[in-house]
């Protein structure tokens, strides 16, 4: 049953059996929105339920409350330590106004939170980050005290990261020509991932707006369908007799595939336009893993430059015997171990990332696989109901024709 | 009743491709005969008017080609075309209304509010060409108009169109029966009784009008009853039934039109989204590093593929429901038409009561006259010619009273044909609409039906996969 695809599951096994194979499991449940507060304060908190049998987490079952804000703390911290990871999306921040509070969106943003938090409980790597434990464990206060003190300290400034968005779109040409220090990546892997990166951003945010506008579409039929139908009753009602009759029942079947229509709007809403929104945001933040990783290959590059002139500067000392060539090899020493921190930094995450890109390709075929069986299944589901709501008339107008 | 030739059964599932040269037509009413009035008006063309060459801008006028097939025996010969130009169609269109009072004749180009909005999306001339034919049409469906004199010498006499720009008769001559008398003692032109009964037009009718207004203010107030006939009651209550359907109609044919755009966006966004998975699809197969890419490249194309497909069929199923539907602009557009009718039957009635009125009067002056007169012994010979002038006037108002109560039981009896004929055929019309309608959604869905669930089953080894995992990223 659980899928054998290796260590990285992205799937948490029934903790049943894990019971019986003491397997490590974690499981969460976003569940309950509930309002809180009022006006402009006003906002929505979550009962987050956790059951896991693994020994760093407090009892085999926790509940606390949270609210969207603390998911994005764990965001942020996860981005923080794990880089080279690609943290699941979170859900979009803001909302029009008008929409915040809808059913509609409360649902979808509440579905989308259960899928970021389990997901990183299915992550090898990330489910044993201190911050999930903090974040699944913690009473409301603590969290909020944890949240307001450290958002400010840790995140990074907008500035900062349009920055490191600028060089890493900056091409290998500038580099041959040039142009600029190499700062830059230059191997055609890299290359390769950040344009399909980019341009996959490109084409799905397309095709989830077209997903989006067909939502629209089957509500807006739906509508005037609904509408058609009405007006059709009350001409039927003129009519009076046989055709009257006949205008009536296909006013009465108009509103009812009407329904049929608003329904399948609210699945195709869900089932097929949220898996490609949520792949949208999966790819963003594929993006500012790219930008983490053109930082520390940055930032490497810079330390080899400082080293090669401390290094300069250390045989100039030694060779004038000057009483600072103490000082300069301490520095030197020093520099030389960032150095190869920096280095370490990077070769991780590029290790990491080679591992997380292949998951991911064979996630995302996965998750579409599941969302265009939906869509298909939801419009033949639709189409069905439709003929078969128009079919049921077809005697009725025969017997109208031939009395 | 004439069958079109171009008229396809409704009732035929049409998977005919649509050809976008023709315009969709109006089926004619309904009953399939032997005979067939064809026509097309095709070939716009600019032509100068010498009358006008000295301003710049109005010399120019555009005629169209009016092409005719038939079989009706009252056409020689049974194919015939003629060029007209808008004008000429004005001048016919007021000709047939004024010799077939009572008749619910189609009205004409700009004339028609719910032609206008139906084609609003064309340019002018296409616009006119098109309102022309459906008119042309219309008036060769109706048993009566497609023979009469006005339309074969539209369609057939070439050159100049034969028909007189207005008869306003009434007003040429002298006011009608407010004048009759000095016509009569050599005032003016003579015109004859029937002529009297020509409505009151604007213009050099006023005193006229203002006759009949003053009448139809007294009927309305019913100071003076007329002696003549009460407005029927069953028409009364036929006209408020008309007025209720006219309501109705155009709230449906409203709501019909936004029904129409609704599934030709639904068809189109599909369109789109096909488009954009097609796009998708060509990017992940060149960039593709690992197989689960490949694959999915495959199963996006299969999406793609069925999302365009359906798009297709959303596409056809409104051209289909947009011709269904249409029936009901078509009859929305002929209760001007019925409007039109019942107000010839207004004004004939107003005639005749102002006519009463006026007979009432000049008989009491008579009798008045004759009494003052009897008391002279002898006689006064200017008063005794007075009387006899009166009584010469009121011969003559008798003769025109007759007259019109002869032309308002004509219209009469032409509205109650015209109603009969337009009850057993709206019914018969709007049920094949609403077959053919509920025929095509049908039919559309049952395609689309299939497409998807193509779709589904080459997808199916995906829901196999989600049933069995406990916590799905619910997508």
């Amino acid at each position: 049953m659980a899928s054998s695809r290796g260590p990285q599951s992205p799937r948490s096994p029934h903790p049943s059996l894990s019971l019986a194979s003491s397997q490590p499991y974690l499981s969460v449940s976003v569940t309950d929105p509930v309002k809180m507060g009022t006006g402009v304060q006003a906002y929505i908190s979550y009962r987050v339920i956790t059951k896991t049998n693994m020994p760093q987490y407090q009892g085999s079952e926790k509940i606390v409350i949270r609210r969207y804000s603390d998911f994005v703390w764990l965001y942020d911290r996860l981005f923080e330590k794990y880089k080279g990871i690609f943290i699941p999306p979170l859900p979009e921040k803001s909302a029009v106004e008008k929409f915040r509070f809808s059913a509609e969106f409360i649902e979808m943003r509440r579905r989308a939170l259960d899928v970021f938090v389990n997901r990183i409980a299915s992550h090898q790597e990330l489910r044993q980050s201190e911050d999930l434990r903090t974040f699944l464990q913690v009473d409301e206060e603590v969290m909020e005290r944890i949240r307001s003190y450290e958002t400010g300290l840790f995140k990074k400034k907008p500035a900062d990261l349009i920055q490191i968005f600028k060089d890493v779109q900056s091409k290998v040409s500038d580099v041959v020509l040039g142009k600029e220090k190499p700062v830059e990546e230059s191997s055609e892997d890299y290359e390769k991932l950040k344009h399909y990166i980019f341009e996959l951003e490109n084409h799905l945010a397309e095709a989830q707006k077209q997903a989006y506008r067909l939502v629209k579409r089957h509500r807006e039929l739906g509508s005037s369908l609904s509408d058609f139908g009405k007006a059709v009753k009350l001409l039927g009602a003129c009519e009076g007799d046989n055709l009257g009759k006949a205008f009536s029942e296909l006013g009465a079947k108009s509103e009812a595939v009407s329904l049929k229509l608003q329904k399948e709007a609210h699945e195709l809403l869900m089932n097929f336009e949220e898996p490609l929104k949520d792949y949208v945001r999966a790819v963003q933040s594929i993006k500012a893993t790219i930008a983490e990783r053109a930082a520390a290959f940055k930032q490497q590059c810079e330390l080899a430059e400082t080293i090669k002139l401390k290094e300069i500067n250390l045989d100039k000392l030694m060779l004038t015997r000057s009483d600072r060539v103490r000082e300069a090899e301490l520095e030197y020493k020093e520099l030389k171990r960032e150095s190869e921190e920096a280095t370490e930094r990077f070769e991780m995450i590029v290790r990491l990332m080679n591992e997380e890109i292949e998951r991911f390709q064979e996630q995302k075929t996965l998750d579409m696989g599941i969302a265009f069986h939906e869509f298909a299944k939801g419009q033949a589901r639709l189409a069905t109901a439709v003929a078969d709501a128009w079919r049921s008339l077809l005697p009725k107008l025969e017997a109208c024709s031939t009395t | 009743m004439m069958g079109s030739e171009n008229h396809v059964p409704n009732d035929v599932m049409e998977t005919l491709p649509l050809n976008n040269h023709q315009t969709p037509t109006p089926d004619p009413p309904s009953s399939p005969s032997f005979f067939f009035f064809d026509i097309t008006v095709s070939s716009p063309q600019k032509d100068l008017d010498p009358a006008n060459s000295l301003l710049p801008g109005t010399n120019t006028y555009v005629t169209y080609l009016i092409t005719s097939r038939t079989n009706l025996p009252d056409f020689r010969p049974h194919e015939f075309c003629v060029r007209r130009r808008f004008r000429d169609v004005v001048t016919l269109s007021d000709r047939l209304s004024e010799s077939y009072r009572g008749f619910f004749i189609p009205p004409r180009p700009d004339k028609s509010f719910v032609d206008s909005q139906v084609m609003r999306n064309q340019d002018f001339v296409e616009q006119r060409r098109i309102a022309l034919e459906k008119y042309l049409r219309r008036l060769a469906a109706h048993p009566v108009i497609s023979k009469s004199d006005e339309l074969r010498v539209f369609l057939q006499v070439q050159g100049k169109l034969p028909l007189l720009a207005t008869t306003d008769v009434a007003s040429r001559m002298l006011d009608g029966a407010v004048r009759l008398p000095k016509q009569l003692l050599g005032d003016g032109p003579a015109m004859a009784p029937h002529e009297v009964v020509q409505p009151a037009k604007g213009g050099r009718d006023l005193l006229r009008l203002f006759k009949e207004l003053k009448q139809s203010v007294a009927n309305d107030w019913g100071s003076s009853k007329p002696p003549f006939i009460e407005e029927d009651k069953g028409f009364l209550e036929k006209k408020e039934l008309t007025q209720d359907l006219e309501l109705q109609l155009s709230n449906v044919s409203q709501q019909a039109e936004a029904l129409v755009k609704a599934q030709q966006d639904i068809g189109e966004t599909m369109g789109e989204l096909g488009l954009a998975f097609i796009k998708l699809t060509k990017f992940e197969n060149e960039e593709a590093v690992f197989n689960a890419q490949r694959v999915r490249a495959a199963d996006m194309k299969t999406l793609a593929n069925a999302t365009v497909k359906a798009s297709r069929f959303y596409r056809e199923l409104n051209l289909h429901t947009m011709k269904h539907l249409d029936t009901l602009h078509e009859y929305l557009g002929l209760t001007m038409a019925i409007r039109s009718a019942f107000v010839d039957r207004s004004n004939a009635l107003l005639t005749v009561q102002t006519l009463l009125s006026e007979l009432s009067a000049l008989q009491s002056r008579s009798e008045k006259l004759e009494a003052a007169s009897s008391k002279i012994f002898g006689g006064d010979k200017a008063r005794i010619r007075k009387i006899e002038e009166l009584k010469e006037t009121i011969r003559v108002t008798e003769d025109a009273k007759y007259i019109a109560i002869r032309e308002y039981e004509r219209i009469k009896e032409n509205n109650r044909l015209e109603l009969e004929r337009f009850d057993a055929e709206r019914r018969a019309d709007f049920l094949n609409m609403l077959k053919g309608f509920v025929v095509n959604q049908v039919g559309y869905a049952e395609k689309i039906t299939d497409v998807w669930g193509k779709v589904a089953e080459e997808t199916s080894c995906y829901a196999r996969q989600r049933t069995t995992v406990e916590k799905v990223a619910s997508v």
